[in-house]
């Protein structure tokens, strides 16, 4: 009985919060440029707009194209029950499901791809090829980041990974981290999520011709992704568990607010990077990462 | 004392892939001046006691390294109207990838030398080996001359580094020598690039290779 309370617990605070960080980002944003913008709340709304909405699919377009964003959301919404929430802990617990949870994201983004080819357009081609060619050298970055978690504590479970030293290393994490994050969700100097010019746009592009409630389901899916890089930066970063149950919990929430503050920062102040100096950016990530390892490695010398 | 000596030459070991990333000569130049001051600073930090010939060394590092080469190569730059590096022989990720690639060898490799038991658990001389190599990548994979002289500069800095090693036996003179030989070689550098300019119009060392009558 108490394990599906938690577990409904854990599947609401996912599913109800996810979408108040883009509002946040977009408040940060308006803020910076002295707008009013859109309300907090406002993906909400959007939410509950596009999921009244019916579906108009193309006729190349095959039953998959409806129901792998499914998919996607539901592999996202799994490795987010592996992600420990602070003092809570994980939904779900086990040795090496740090490599789940890697491969559910590869699982999400693979399934955003594929529906984005089913309507047979090559302008979705084209977003599906972007966003897998910057995947590859983010996930080698994200990769190198769980390695040197796992080489500090010396273990394979996400619970006990999470509870980093503080010193050179978390500094380089969380510089490595962060760049991941700003490119996993498509974020500024990676991709524009408010675009319209159709040649520089890549999420936008893929979710293109979706339309009702597949696409609120990948708008969800995005938030949600949003939220788990947010916690999981947090938690990588921060050695929390030494505070206790309600500090703990405070800093995970305070963390992850300054981290969406700061997606939002960046996003107003800095310009989207030209499509040729992105790889170069994501390889500073992946040798952040890298060297993130190596001071784990080589304890004291760095 | 190491563990402040230590963070310096992980700063150090930083800029040099700073610079093996950036395509600006702007911020190359001023990436290379940092690590300069930051390379001047380190005799005040090895030692306990100040002796005034260490600050002397300190003093002229700083003033010769983080100003006076970068105001000639900063002269000659704008004198040549190029600000950046276009088409570099070896592409900014994979010299990122091969310099970092090469820090990390040397790191790796520093309990494996027979260093003196003083030196053992500081990073100089895998410092010392990275910037080596980073000079080499960044005057080896680059076309325009600054960058190359900015490569030969980095790797002079790399051969410092080694020269700290020797600070208690022989304190100012290896560095005065050295300060002077680069001073001048600046001089010569930033001449031999107004001349190409002049001569070709352009900053890119591939048209000496080139044969004319």
């Amino acid at each position: 009985m108490n394990t599906i309370v938690d577990i409904v617990l854990r599947l609401a605070c996912w599913l109800l919060l996810a979408p108040l960080l883009p509002g946040i980002i977009n408040r940060v944003k308006a803020w910076v440029g002295g707008r009013r913008g859109p309300p907090v709340l406002q993906l909400y709304y959007d939410l509950a707009r596009l999921w009244k909405k019916s579906v108009v699919m193309s006729t190349l377009a095959s039953p998959a194209f409806v129901v792998l964003p499914a998919v996607a959301w539901v592999a996202l919404l799994a490795a987010a029950m592996l992600m420990p929430l602070g003092p809570a802990g994980a939904g779900l617990s086990f040795r090496g499901d740090v490599v789940l949870m890697l491969y559910l994201l590869g699982l999400g983004r693979f399934c955003t791809a594929w529906a984005a080819m089913e309507t047979g357009s090559a302008f979705e081609g084209m977003g599906a090829v972007r966003e897998v060619s910057y995947a590859v050298l983010a996930e080698a970055a994200m990769v190198a980041a769980m390695l040197s978690l796992s080489v500090q504590t010396h273990s394979l479970t996400l619970t006990t990974m999470l509870s980093p030293t503080v010193g050179a290393g978390a500094v380089l994490l969380a510089a490595g981290l962060f760049i991941v994050l700003l490119a996993e969700n498509c974020r500024v100097p990676f991709d524009d999520p408010n675009t319209h010019l159709e040649l520089t746009m890549i999420h936008e592009v893929m979710v293109l011709d979706h339309s009702g409630p597949p696409f609120a389901v990948i708008l969800h899916g995005a938030s949600m992704k949003l939220l788990f890089f947010a916690v999981l930066l947090t938690q990588a970063v921060l050695p929390m568990g030494k505070l206790g149950v309600v500090s703990s919990a405070c800093v995970l929430v305070a963390g992850v607010f300054v981290v969406t503050v700061s997606v939002g920062f960046v996003e107003s102040l800095m310009a989207r990077l030209a499509f040729r100096r992105v790889p170069l950016q994501l390889a500073t990530a992946f040798l952040l990462c890298v060297f993130a390892l190596l001071v784990a490695w080589k304890g004291g010398v760095a | 004392m190491n563990h402040n000596l230590n963070l310096l030459l992980d700063v150090a070991m930083g800029l040099n892939l700073v610079s093996l990333a950036c395509s600006r000569l702007q911020t190359l130049i001023r990436v290379m001046a940092l690590q300069g001051v930051i390379l001047g600073l380190m005799p005040l930090v090895m030692e306990h006691d100040l002796d005034w010939r260490f600050a002397l060394i300190a003093l002229a590092t700083v003033f010769g390294k983080g100003m006076v080469i970068p105001l000639l190569l900063r002269r000659a730059m704008r004198k040549a109207h190029t600000d950046r590096e276009l088409e570099p022989f070896i592409g900014f990720v994979p010299s990122l990838l091969l310099g970092a690639g090469g820090t990390i060898a040397a790191l790796a490799m520093v309990n494996q030398l027979p260093l003196l038991p003083e030196h053992t658990g500081s990073v100089l001389v895998p410092a010392a080996l990275a910037t080596i190599l980073t000079g080499f990548i960044l005057l080896i994979g680059r076309a325009k001359a600054i960058s190359q002289a900015c490569g030969y500069l980095i790797l002079e800095n790399g051969i410092y580094v080694f020269g700290l090693l020797l600070l208690k036996a022989m304190p100012i003179l290896v560095e005065a020598g050295v300060l002077l030989d680069i001073t001048v070689s600046v001089f010569i550098i930033s001449i031999v690039v107004d001349r190409i300019q002049t001569v070709f119009d352009s900053l890119d060392t591939r048209h000496l290779t080139t044969l004319r009558e």
